[in-house]
């Protein structure tokens, strides 16, 4: 399934876009998250708090950025037969200095992730981008738009888990919002307020897009009638 | 992923890369190899360096959860469950990690003060881990920390965050019985309203540790 | 060690649920489920692969990584990857028949995470080779059941009237939630001794 979604998740700019565009496409328009629906299994696993959310969020930055700027670099070495297996033994050695790093720096955070450390190997989101972007492109512009997807998962991630901490523990990083008397929704920081969050992130999303279409074909008429007018 | 799925997945991809003409698998197994070596020294490297930070990291935390539940000792010695009785050194040729650890603590007097012991059990979700002190001369319990569990926040969770059901089992007497309201007797522990079953396994898990283990503890005791 | 395994399966299968719970092995529950046959098949070619997998983390924790432990995920990775080609080309050869009926499913499952989940829960747990097999067997069954329940609720929304802002990713991700909801019952199964 993944390598389907990661295929369809073909998302390139072409050739002569703006290096800011490489850069901020992943954060809203392309987010991989929000539009692409990728790596869903990280962003509803480990969102029941802020604090998990951000390590996960800059882990999978970090693994990213670092496969995109290798892939870019000796993309021109790797023979296409093998390359999918090069992006991912390349990948993996990412998530493992990642996971070396979080034991050393973060063990309670580490703890808490548990396997979802480790499953950074199979992001879609990461393979997409090699596959789709840094396997064809110079090491510049894959730096910049894996910069853009990280922060754009990042971004995701953090919604997610400021509205389940939030609601589920009434606590933002620990610290209590609402005083002792408010009774916390425990349910958003269990497994089913996970789908629910999600579920109406994506409504929020899908609504926002169905009312920009709405406001461009409006916009559109209003045109078209100016136009006969002026005929 | 490998070689199959990447040729079978280029073969659909509508926007071919610029392919070679042929490659030789020789030079496929080249690129491979070296990449992973590559890798491998990467990781090596990476594995060294974080290494010890990572051991301390684990040796601070069992060392918090060692002087919780013995009460601050002066220092402890490790043992080691072999073949039914307890032991200071682990058998040649066996790594010591595979072996059940107790934590044998003492007082600044250098007198035993009692065992840590590490137990798990299925609770209410997945399995919660605690350890235990236990003083065999008084046969009572010095203290209880769960390490890991997953149970219900706001609800099972008590079983580590409330400090009204965690400290009962500071001189509680084993085996325990839990109780439902108050406690009479220094056997019973009140179980939390709404967590039962988080707290039945809690005290199921230290009954069952101390009938395996029990005898071991004392007569490690007796013998030094 | 009966109970043992027990516990392993159940909790696998409906307690810890991969997929409901745990949130493993998304894509095909949220790709694949739009059909009860086709739930079936790719549950099936799961557990398969689940099993499989167990074996090989087995034999790759008892022999392997004891002498390299860095190289865990690498080695499960490449693994489970080459394994499943190598079986899938088995499978074709030999039955022709079940290759059409889970073939097609069995690439698509390698990059999974709920099979690279499968292992890394396998080590951290250090199950010994049975309690590896029972723990593929429940969570291939809890993957399934999954699958084919949400497959049959989508199969009976279909023709629901939804508003057309939340059809799709949507209101799938609302019927797990509440299939979720469901299984937290679950939990306390075990335990009730």
């Amino acid at each position: 399934m993944a390598e389907l979604s990661c295929h369809a998740s073909m998302m390139t700019t072409s050739k002569d876009a703006p290096p800011r565009e490489d850069l901020a496409k992943g954060l809203w328009r392309q987010n991989p998250v929000l539009v692409h629906l990728l790596g869903l299994c990280p962003t509803l696993a480990v969102t029941n708090s802020v604090a998990n959310s951000v390590v996960m969020g800059v882990a999978t930055f970090f693994v990213l950025v670092g496969s995109s700027f290798l892939v870019s670099t000796v993309r021109r070495w790797i023979p296409n037969e093998i390359r999918i297996a090069s992006y991912i033994l390349i990948i993996a050695t990412f998530v493992t200095v990642a996971e070396f790093g979080l034991q050393a720096l973060v063990p309670d955070i580490y703890k808490a992730l548990g396997p979802f450390v480790a499953l950074i190997v199979v992001n879609c989101i990461i393979l997409g981008r090699q596959e789709a972007f840094a396997g064809r492109n110079p090491v510049g512009r894959s730096v910049l738009d894996a910069v853009g997807m990280g922060a754009g998962f990042m971004l995701a991630l953090l919604i997610m888990g400021s509205v389940r901490e939030v609601l589920g523990s009434g606590t933002f990083l620990s610290v209590s919002l609402f005083g002792p008397r408010y009774e916390p929704w425990v349910i958003f920081v269990l497994p089913p307020g996970g789908f629910f969050t999600l579920a109406f992130v994506l409504l929020a999303v899908a609504w926002h897009k169905q009312r920009q279409t709405a406001r461009a074909r409006a916009r559109a008429t209003d045109e078209a009638v100016l136009v006969e007018r002026v005929a | 992923m490998t070689d199959g799925a990447a040729t079978g997945v280029a073969a659909q991809t509508p926007e071919p890369l610029p392919e070679p003409a042929a490659v030789r698998p020789s030079s496929l197994l080249v690129t491979l190899g070296a990449g992973g070596a590559v890798a491998g020294v990467l990781l090596v490297i990476a594995f060294g360096l974080t290494l010890p930070r990572i051991e301390a990291n684990r040796a601070h935390a069992l060392h918090l959860a060692v002087n919780e539940v013995l009460k601050a000792p002066a220092r402890y010695d490790t043992l080691y469950v072999v073949g039914g009785a307890l032991t200071k050194t682990p058998p040649p040729g066996v790594d010591p990690k595979k072996l059940e650890q107790v934590y044998l603590g003492f007082g600044p007097d250098g007198r035993a003060v009692g065992f840590a012991v590490g137990a798990a059990e299925p609770g209410f979700q997945d399995t919660i881990r605690l350890i235990f002190g236990y003083d065999p001369r008084n046969r009572k319990l010095l203290g209880m920390k769960v390490l890991e569990s997953k149970e219900t926040p706001g609800l099972g969770d008590k079983i580590e965050k409330d400090r009204a059901f965690v400290s009962q089992f500071d001189g509680a007497q084993p085996p325990l019985a839990g109780v439902k309201g108050k406690r009479a007797k220094p056997t019973d522990v009140a179980m939390i309203t709404g967590a039962t079953i988080s707290s039945r396994t809690v005290i199921r898990t230290i009954n069952n540790a101390l009938g395996r283990l029990g005898p071991l503890l004392e007569a490690y005791r007796t013998e030094n | 060690m009966m109970s043992d395994l027990t516990w392993i399966f159940v909790s696998s299968m409906v307690v810890n649920n991969f997929t409901l719970m745990l949130f493993l092995g998304l894509c095909p529950f949220l790709g694949v489920s739009g059909k009860i046959d086709t739930a079936l098949r790719m549950g099936a070619a799961n557990t398969f692969v689940l099993l499989i997998t167990a074996m090989a983390v087995w034999a790759l924790n008892t022999f392997v990584l004891p002498y390299a432990p860095y190289l865990r995920l690498i080695a499960f990775i490449i693994v489970i990857a080459s394994l499943v080609q190598i079986v899938e080309m088995v499978i074709k050869k030999l039955s022709p028949a079940l290759f059409r009926a889970l073939g097609i499913y069995l690439p698509l499952i390698t990059t999974n995470c709920a099979i690279l989940a499968l292992a890394i829960f396998q080590t951290n747990r250090s199950y010994t080779f049975l309690q590896g097999l029972v723990f593929a067997l429940g969570s291939g069954a809890g993957l399934a059941l999954a699958l084919v329940l949400m497959a049959s609720i989508r199969e009976s929304v279909e023709l629901a009237d939804v508003p057309a802002v939340a059809k799709g990713t949507a209101l799938v991700l609302m019927i797990a939630g509440s299939l979720s909801l469901a299984f937290m019952g679950f939990a306390g199964l075990l335990s009730s001794s």
